[in-house]
């Protein structure tokens, strides 16, 4: 049996395998969308599943625009839904 | 900063070949790749830091993958007595420049801190791979949708089924791999959309029968289609996808011998929460332009990388392996990462085989004749801008829709990719055009034009081969301020 991570996305707790990605923990919740975009407020999640997209970002620990296709989860992590936050240029 | 007789970029078949293969003929050799492990987009798999015992499930070729990762943590350690390498995981190379005798290569950690933000070496073997290649289709934006490889990276990866109900589409024997995972993960597939009709294969048996291994990988593939009752469709196409948050249905259509979608024949739709999209894969070139090294246009309209038969580019120092060399799969991504590296000992002046450098040049002209077969047997079809509508969505990150990328062409006049991207902004966005820039550059020509290096160079030539902080920016030091 693979180890149990426990992280919350917008407040509500999920559990996920060690060594997942974000994106991997939201997919086996049931969690399919976590962003909107700016023009259309459209819902977005994973597309292109390695990098290339950025279609998946998502606010990692208060840190916003992370790739939920790349980042892995960690115990106690916060993940939180929003829009594109042009923060800094791609920081 | 380290010194290395060689680079490596990208830890793929390709390019753990290439380390592997130079390490052992006496270079120290730097191996980076964004991935947290080493294995590429084909063997991905799960993290080696909770071991499981069903590592290998799903993987092909695998115990080339052990074999290579075994002789890779034995060149990685102090003890080993020919070259070295140095592994460089979870890093990006975002800029590669020449610099001196060599090339300097700057570095970004994918997530968290850079450990090692610049790396030189005197000769590059650069092994990008590449991306699923899309196609726009309505409602393609729904979450649900997916592009065929990311869907198979959650399987390979993180044992994550992207959907309950799937339809894997567009073209290509990649559909396989993708569609018999999912169901072998328990999801139902309700169909293989393949917009192709295998009648090209039977045109070109001797260069499809060039492979042997990929006879007996189709074998194996239709039993597993039998046994879950996936149906495979030939000259079919997702032309429309439905849903308010996301998937719900799609709508199909049947494509005539010519590619275009026939309006006699109507087909229902199927409901999914899933669709599974691949069109064959886009190689990353724009390590390959940073260079300067020259490209062509592929059978399957990729821009890829100049090669000769040694994998050199017309840069010296410069060798492409793998997918950047046009697409042709793992067995010859990891033929001509091994050819790379024969080639930079032999430049760089140690002994290499001759026998091993002629058994591997004859193994890539079998593998790029059974790509060229392939590719002409799995175009993309010449009526795919026939289910598209005005409103339907170009570029995913700006939103461009196809109605506005029209007006840019008939009332500004735009009649090239660059000058379209300027007024209408599709492929500005974050992801730079790696997802819609086949797509723009399509639609910026008339109808049924093929793709020259013209209109897809200047796409390639994006600033950087990765999104860098402006404080990585501004602190990376370049060759021209004399810091090294
Ligand atoms: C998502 C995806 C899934 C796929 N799954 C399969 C499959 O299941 N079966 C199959 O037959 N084929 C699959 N393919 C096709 C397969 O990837 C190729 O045939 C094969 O992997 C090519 O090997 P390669 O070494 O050229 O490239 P890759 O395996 O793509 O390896 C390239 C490596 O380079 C790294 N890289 C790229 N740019 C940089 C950079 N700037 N800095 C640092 N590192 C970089 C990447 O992270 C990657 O690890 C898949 C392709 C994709 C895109
Ligand atoms: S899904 Fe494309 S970048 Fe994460």
């Amino acid at each position: 049996m693979t180890d149990q991570v426990s992280l919350t996305f917008d407040g509500v707790a999920i559990t996920a395998a060690a060594g997942q990605s974000v994106g991997a923990a939201l997919t086996d919740a049931g969690i399919r969308s976590w962003r909107s975009t700016r023009r259309g407020g459209r819902p977005r999640g994973l597309f292109c599943g390695i990098g290339v997209c950025f279609d998946c970002l998502v606010t990692v620990d208060g840190r916003p625009n992370q790739r939920a296709c790349l980042v892995p989860v960690r115990d106690g992590m916060r993940l939180e839904s929003g829009g594109l936050r042009e923060v800094d240029a791609r920081g | 900063m380290v010194e290395f007789d060689l680079a490596v970029v990208g830890a793929g078949p390709a390019g753990l070949s290439a380390a592997v293969t130079a390490a052992e003929h006496g270079l120290r050799v730097a191996l980076v790749d964004a991935g947290t492990q080493p294995g590429g987009q084909f063997w991905r798999h799960p993290d080696e830091q909770h071991p499981r015992p069903d590592e290998g499930r799903g993987q092909h070729l695998w115990s080339r993958f052990t074999d290579l990762r075994a002789r890779l943590h034995g060149l990685e350690s102090a003890a080993a007595t020919t070259g070295r390498i140095e592994l460089v995981s979870g890093h990006q190379v975002w800029f590669v420049e020449p610099a001196g005798e060599g090339f300097a290569l700057h570095l970004t950690a994918v997530h968290g801190e850079t450990r090692l933000p610049r790396v030189r070496a005197a000769a590059l073997v650069l092994c990008p791979g590449g991306y699923d290649r899309q196609l726009p289709v309505p409602g393609w934006e729904l979450p649900g949708v997916m592009a065929a490889g990311g869907v198979q990276a959650l399987l390979k990866a993180h044992r994550s089924v992207a959907g309950r109900r799937a339809v894997v589409a567009g073209t290509g024997p990649f559909l396989l791999p993708v569609a018999t995972g999912l169901a072998e993960a328990g999801a139902e597939v309700v169909a293989i959309c393949e917009a192709g009709s295998l009648s090209g294969w039977a045109r070109r048996p001797i260069d499809a029968a060039a492979v042997p291994s990929k006879a007996l990988e189709a074998v194996e593939y239709a039993a597993l289609l039998a046994k879950h009752r996936i149906p495979y469709r030939m000259r079919t196409v997702v032309t429309a996808i439905h849903g308010e948050t996301e998937v719900g249905a799609v709508s199909v259509g049947r494509l005539d011998r010519s590619g275009r979608l026939r309006t006699d024949v109507s087909l229902p739709d199927l409901d999914v929460d899933l669709v599974a999209f691949g069109w064959g894969f886009t190689p990353s070139l724009e390590l390959i332009t940073a260079v300067g090294a020259s490209t062509r246009v592929d059978v399957d309209e990729s821009l890829v990388a100049n090669v000769d038969d040694w994998q050199r580019t017309d840069v010296p120092g410069a060798y492409v392996a793998g997918e950047a060399t046009g697409v042709g799969g793992a067995l010859l991504a990891i033929a001509e990462g091994e050819l790379a590296a024969l080639a930079a000992s032999r430049d760089a002046g140690r002994p290499v085989s001759e026998a091993s450098v002629r058994r591997l040049q004859r193994q890539i002209a079998r593998g790029r004749r059974f790509a060229a077969a392939m590719h002409r047997a799995h175009p993309v079809p010449a009526g795919w801008q026939d289910w598209l509508r005005q409103d339907t969505t170009v570029c995913r990150c700006e939103e461009t829709t196809l109605g506005e990328i029209c007006d840019a062409r008939r009332e500004l006049g735009a009649t090239d990719a660059r000058t379209v991207k300027l007024l209408a902004r599709p492929g500005m966005g974050w992801c730079q055009g790696r997802v819609c820039g086949f797509a723009a550059a399509k639609l910026a020509k008339p109808v049924g034009e093929a793709l020259t290096t013209s209109d897809l160079a200047p796409l390639a030539k994006r600033t950087f081969a990765a999104p860098v902080s402006l404080e990585t920016l501004a602190t990376a030091p370049t060759e021209s301020d004399g810091a090294t």
